[in-house]
């Protein structure tokens, strides 16, 4: 089932070895197909039977801490670095054997951005889609609307060097968008920004959404929440979860939490909470007569109704109330402890 | 922000990959000349190409000899030291810079291929060094002007003189792309080069120095003496050796750069 891996292979192939079309036993319909990839630095598994699926159209976040392979796994889909086995296609082109097609529909930003220093942001823009085979009579055309859309327009002429990291990051992005590709692998687009610049971006990535498909990786979980149709969490170089955030947190109600602010004292009031069904430990402070508790809950439990029976009965005063909802961070770090 | 105009999915193939070759090639030979070392390298060409100039017209002054200018130009040390010095100069920054900056990963996943990329880099310095060496014909112009007599004997002369020249160089910026692409580090290229040009270089001393008189071995080192091609060349007589020798060492180095860059490359 797994196509020649990459250390049998020659140690070049030229363009004129591609074949055209798609390659045979790989999906059409799915934007990005992983299958069994693993990336092997001297001996150590970066990444490890990779299995996954992106189809036309999702914007997928890949979450992990560092060194999980987030990064690996994109190098190889944007076919800078061979896998050690297993395969990947984009667009059913194998990102190996038919790299060129591969990457013709790609656009690609990696990590901390490089660019040309010694280039104007329009040169440079003008530069990669040339590079990239747009027409020549579109280019300017489709550098204007990349400009546009990331708001580079005043930067047209300015020289990338010095270009503040938020506007590097930009151009990067300028330049992932500028062949029109209908795939987009972003690395990490929004480290290092200011929270007015990775709304910006995160805007942009959701308007990208729908006719395009995207793969951000990042391990700013906010932005997954709001941008992200399907999460794929990867740790260790291994997938440990694949599927809508949604999903995620309902599957791991196990992490939800209460806070409750009651007029009792301390002592008796973890006591009495302690019994309540569902709950699986309770912490307290005091703030002078009233306490404030922390509930952990266990999995699927819902005991507001009983604690304010309790409450009720004890005849305590509660001040407040608030079922915190596991967020995806919560979900990440029980995924990702690293005794996993 | 806008959203971008809806355009048919399939990509526009319709560039070949000699377009992209000359897209490659003008973004070497642009970011060259914004390098300050391309007009260090010029001006201390010019320099000491203009002190020699001046320094052979005194001595043929002085003294009668049956060479032409043209060959008593390209005979003396002063010629060759500036000559072996510029190519570790010229090609140190060629490959160290995209691994230093890490725009090899930029521009290896745009949808080009590594032959074009080593052979875009290639010919970028060999624009570069054409552009150096082209002006230096005006200079027998002048010779002929100020003189009266011409430079040369036959016209045969220049041909042969310039078609080494480009022969030599053509050898020698492989050899430095190569070091080049050997390290991330541009002193390390070119010390590299340099060491290795200049070895060559006085190889073909090597039968003079050592006194060697076995007819192999003194054949050998004719074959690869760049002096004494130039001893030849600048006389107008064209010898095929040394053509195919420049032009299949060329070959072999710019073969191995492309090895030497893959294998970094996919290593990561």
């Amino acid at each position: 089932m797994c196509s020649t891996p990459a250390a049998d292979a020659p140690l070049f192939r030229t363009a004129s070895r591609e074949r055209p079309g798609p390659a045979p036993g790989l999906s059409h319909r799915a934007m990005i197909q992983v299958e069994n990839l693993t990336k092997r630095y001297a001996g150590v598994p970066a990444i490890q039977n990779l299995d996954f699926t992106v189809a036309k159209g999702e914007i997928v976040g890949f979450l992990g801490p560092n060194g999980a392979g987030k990064s690996t796994t994109m190098k190889i889909l944007s076919g800078y670095l061979p896998a050690s086995s297993g395969r990947a296609s984009i667009a059913g082109f194998d990102v190996f054997s038919q790299s060129l097609e591969a990457r013709r529909r790609l656009g690609y930003l990696p990590e901390n951005t490089p660019l040309y220093t010694d280039m104007r942001v329009g040169e440079y823009l003008r530069y990669r889609a040339r590079l990239k085979q747009v027409p020549a009579s579109k280019v300017r055309e489709r550098v204007g609307d990349v400009l546009e859309l990331c708001s580079l327009r005043d930067r047209e002429r300015s020289m990338i060097r010095d270009l503040s990291k938020g506007y590097r990051q930009r151009v990067g992005l300028a330049d992932a968008l500028v062949h029109d590709p209908e795939l987009l692998i972003l690395d990490e687009p929004t480290i290092g920004l200011d929270p007015n610049q990775i709304r910006q971006v995160r805007e942009l990535v959701k308007n990208l959404g729908g006719k395009r498909t995207v793969l951000i990786s990042t391990h700013i979980l906010p932005e997954v929440e709001i941008m992200c149709s399907r999460v794929i969490v990867i740790h260790k170089g291994r997938i440990r979860a694949s599927d809508t955030a949604g999903n995620l947190l309902k599957n791991h109600r196990a992490l939800g939490a209460m806070r409750v602010e009651a007029r009792v004292p301390m002592a008796a009031g973890v006591e009495a909470l302690r019994t309540v069904p569902g709950v699986k430990d309770v912490t307290a402070e005091a703030e002078g007569e009233w306490s404030i508790f922390q509930l952990r809950l266990d999995a699927n439990a819902d005991p507001g109704e009983e604690i304010s029976k309790l409450a009720r009965e004890k005849g305590w005063d509660v001040r407040e109330m608030t079922r915190r909802r596991a967020t995806l961070e919560d979900v990440f770090v029980e995924l990702t402890h690293s005794d996993h | 922000m806008e959203q971008v105009q809806d355009r048919g999915w399939e990509p526009e193939t319709n560039r070949s990959s000699m377009n992209t070759f000359l897209t490659l090639l003008g973004r070497e030979i642009k970011s060259f000349f914004y390098s300050p070392i391309a007009y260090v390298v010029l001006f201390y060409f010019l320099l000491l190409s203009g002190f020699n100039f001046y320094f052979q017209i005194s001595i043929l002054n002085g003294y009668p000899t049956e060479l032409s200018f043209v060959e008593v130009f390209f005979m003396p040390a002063l010629f060759w030291f500036p000559f072996i010095l510029s190519f570790p100069l010229i090609t140190m920054r060629v490959y160290a810079e995209e691994f230093r900056m890490g725009t090899l990963e930029t521009l290896s996943t745009a949808p080009v291929s590594d032959t074009q990329i080593v052979l875009a880099k290639f010919a970028g310095v060999v624009f570069f060094y054409v552009v150096l060496w082209a002006p230096s014909l005006l200079s027998f112009v002048c010779f002929k002007y100020i003189t009266g007599h011409a430079a040369v004997f036959t016209a045969g002369s220049y041909w042969g003189t310039y078609l080494l020249l480009f022969l030599m160089g053509l050898f020698y910026i492989s050899l430095g792309c190569l070091a080049s692409a050997l390290t991330k580090d541009q002193i390390n290229a070119a010390t590299i080069s340099f060491t290795t040009i200049t070895l060559l270089l006085f190889l073909g001393f090597l039968s003079d120095v050592v006194g060697v008189t076995q007819p192999t071995l003194k054949e050998m080192n004719s074959y690869i003496s760049a002096v004494e091609h130039m001893r030849d060349f600048s006389r107008g007589i064209i010898d095929s050796r040394p053509v195919v020798w420049y032009l299949s060492m060329t070959a072999l180095m710019t073969f191995l750069t492309l090895q030497v860059f893959q294998y970094r490359k996919w290593k990561a």
